[in-house]
């Protein structure tokens, strides 16, 4: 079961929501759509889905051209951000909806209602209505609908950011394993940088309806193509500012410049981004990649475990993310140290150089 | 301060009550108690004047046309706004914000403006005097209104639902009637009800394209003089008698109209 886009772009009006996209979804484990709200997310799943017509492309769906295909007759499910059942059915006649239509037998659609129910843990709700379950059996419910259908493409919108911290946890440990060995195709959209990674999978970066980078996870993590993947797939936001390669040392400023590792050596001398995620900064001199950069406290972050500062230099602010507490106060000049081991380097066009 | 929170209410439904109140023991009353004496209470309690109009059949006839058109106009415009109010809330088109608002311009024109081209229409396709000619006279008005009414609370449902739908594999109608409808049933109530009360309440219209067969109660109520003057007593009870009706289908959507005022479409 293959998912492609062929050269699709979507349209509403005069804006664009999808600029011409590529994409080969994968079917073992999560294709994970990373990026903000509006970056297009739910539009390309609309596409997928067919809930849409491109403006121009095709959709390719096991060597054949779905295009034109409407969402009835694509053998598709969907699970949204909200909660979505139908309020006037019950939790039973909710799972079972997708069956009834496709007219299969009683007996049948009652067998594997009661197998998805057991599943998710729906079993003693099943006669009550969606209004009278709470938010994570809600869902729950919706994500039961789109197993018992044994869709080949399951789409997966946000489905957690509803939830609170605990439920979402808990349903993420599951989801993985509830779409294990289906022969399906999993999309998941997700804003979360941290939920990306925690599923696995696959992942594309997607910046204002463009998917900038496609591929395994931790390795569009650690080895984003440009800028633009790096800050979509970064939670604190990245750390990015200009420098200067003169020789052998990349110079930020008068005061800050460090050493060229092994495979920046051969760069040419010239004006480089320089990117920099917010746990590389610490407030820790950790030996010896570390360079001290020092700033001005704007705002300070403290968790139970981590902390995360903002601070100023030269007008620019920089944050950083540590282990543990440290406290600072607001408006104090402190030192911290980058690592410049993990810095990535970017061309002036955003093109990544060299790790 | 505390003290005088009840004097409030208590003085607001006893101004609200006492006009009904005032209409109800009248009915009970013959026409010369009426005339001759005050009293709170019927001094000479009598069924007389519910009788005459429940034997009457030129009394009991102007409800039952009543009714009859109030019924097909509130099933026709439910109908009818149904679809629109979803293509409003749901699609964007060319003009659909103008189109919008200019169904709502129908309900500012005061009826008697089209009393007079509804008649000679009517007329020329021979369907004065009739239920009908009522009934699709008042969809002027009342369309719009269910249109408004439920593009509301259809807003109200997210766009996920109709998605959802489909992705289960729901063609448009069944998704419309199984799942839709239901869904926005305190809709369509409210719709329904104010549909109803505006057409039961509706005076010039019904009583224009109407002479004999299908005269409104409304109008029987005006024709009441009589060789002994008017017949207050009867009139009071026929007016008890109009009031049950609304009284009636308010009290099955009370609880929908309050949903209605929350979305500001009421």
């Amino acid at each position: 079961m293959t998912l492609e886009l062929r050269n699709v772009i979507k349209r509403a009006g005069a804006e664009t929501h999808i600029y011409e996209t590529s994409l080969k979804l994968r079917e073992d484990g999560f294709n994970i759509l990373l990026g903000t709200t509006l970056s297009g997310k739910t539009s390309l799943m609309q596409l997928m889905a067919g809930l849409e017509r491109p403006a121009d492309g095709e959709i390719w769906f096991d060597g054949k051209n779905v295009t034109k295909v409407p969402v009835q007759k694509r053998n598709v499910s969907m699970v949204h951000q909200q909660f979505i059942n139908y309020p006037n059915f019950s939790v039973f006649e909710n799972i079972a909806s997708p069956l009834r239509v496709a007219r299969l037998p009683r007996a049948e659609i009652k067998a594997r209602v009661g197998q998805v129910a057991e599943l998710l843990r729906l079993s003693p709700m099943l006669d009550r209505r969606p209004s009278e379950l709470s938010g994570g059996q809600q869902q729950r419910t919706a994500l039961a609908r789109a197993l018992v259908k044994d869709a080949d493409v399951v789409l997966l919108d946000e489905p957690l950011a509803n939830l609170d911290y605990k439920l979402r946890e808990e349903l993420r440990d599951e989801l993985p394993k509830l779409f294990r060995d289906r022969g399906c195709t999993v999309v998941y959209a997700t804003s979360e940088p941290t939920e990306a990674l925690l599923l696995g999978g696959h992942t594309a970066t997607l910046n204002e309806g463009r998917i900038t980078q496609f591929g395994e996870t931790a390795k569009v993590y650690r080895q984003p193509m440009d800028l633009i993947s790096a800050a979509v797939f970064s939670d604190p936001p990245i750390n990015s500012a200009a420098v200067t390669k003169q020789g052998d040392r990349f110079v930020l400023n008068d005061r800050v410049s460090w050493r060229a590792g092994e495979s920046q050596r051969t760069l040419s001398d010239g004006s480089y981004v320089v990117a920099i995620r917010p746990h590389h900064i610490t407030p820790v001199d950790h030996g010896a990649n570390a360079v001290r950069i020092d700033g001005k406290v704007l705002v300070t972050e403290l968790s139970g475990s981590e902390s995360v500062v903002h601070f100023e230099v030269d007008g620019r602010t920089w944050i950083s993310q540590s282990h543990g507490i440290h406290a600072f106060h607001v408006g104090d000049q402190a030192s911290f140290y980058i690592d410049t081991g993990r810095c990535m380097y970017f061309g002036q066009d955003n093109e990544r150089l060299a790790a | 301060m505390r003290k005088a929170t009840w004097l409030a209410p208590t003085l607001y439904i006893l101004f609200l009550m006492l006009p009904i109140y005032w209409l109800v023991i009248m009915s009970f009353k013959t026409t010369n108690e009426i005339l001759s004496v005050f009293t709170l209470w019927p001094q000479d309690f009598t069924l007389e004047n519910y009788e005459k109009i429940f034997t009457d059949s030129t009394w009991y006839n102007g409800y039952f046309n009543s009714l009859a058109y109030v019924l097909m106009n509130t099933v026709i415009a439910v109908t009818a706004a149904l679809p629109a109010a979803y293509a409003f809330s749901r699609y964007r088109f060319l003009g659909d914000k103008h189109l919008f608002f200019w169904l709502l311009t129908n309900r500012m024109a005061p009826p008697a403006v089209f009393a007079l081209p509804f008649f000679q229409l009517y007329s020329a396709v021979n369907l004065f005097d009739t239920h009908i000619a009522v009934a699709l006279a008042h969809t002027l008005f009342n369309i719009p209104l269910a249109v408004w009414i439920l593009e509301g609370f259809m807003s109200g449902v997210p766009k996920e639902l109709d998605e959802t739908a489909y992705v289960d594999g729901y063609p448009f109608w069944r998704f419309f009637l199984r799942i839709f409808m239901p869904t926005i049933a305190a809709g369509i109530g409210v719709a329904a009800f104010f549909c109803f009360m505006f057409s039961w309440v509706e005076l010039l219209l019904a009583k224009t394209l109407t002479s004999v067969a299908a005269k409104p109660i409304a109008a029987t109520m005006t024709r009441t003089a009589s060789t002994s003057g008017y017949e207050l007593g009867l009139l009071a009870a026929a007016g008890t008698l109009t009031i049950i009706p609304g009284a009636f289908v308010i009290y099955f959507v009370r609880n929908y109209i309050a949903k209605g005022f929350a979305l500001g479409r009421v």
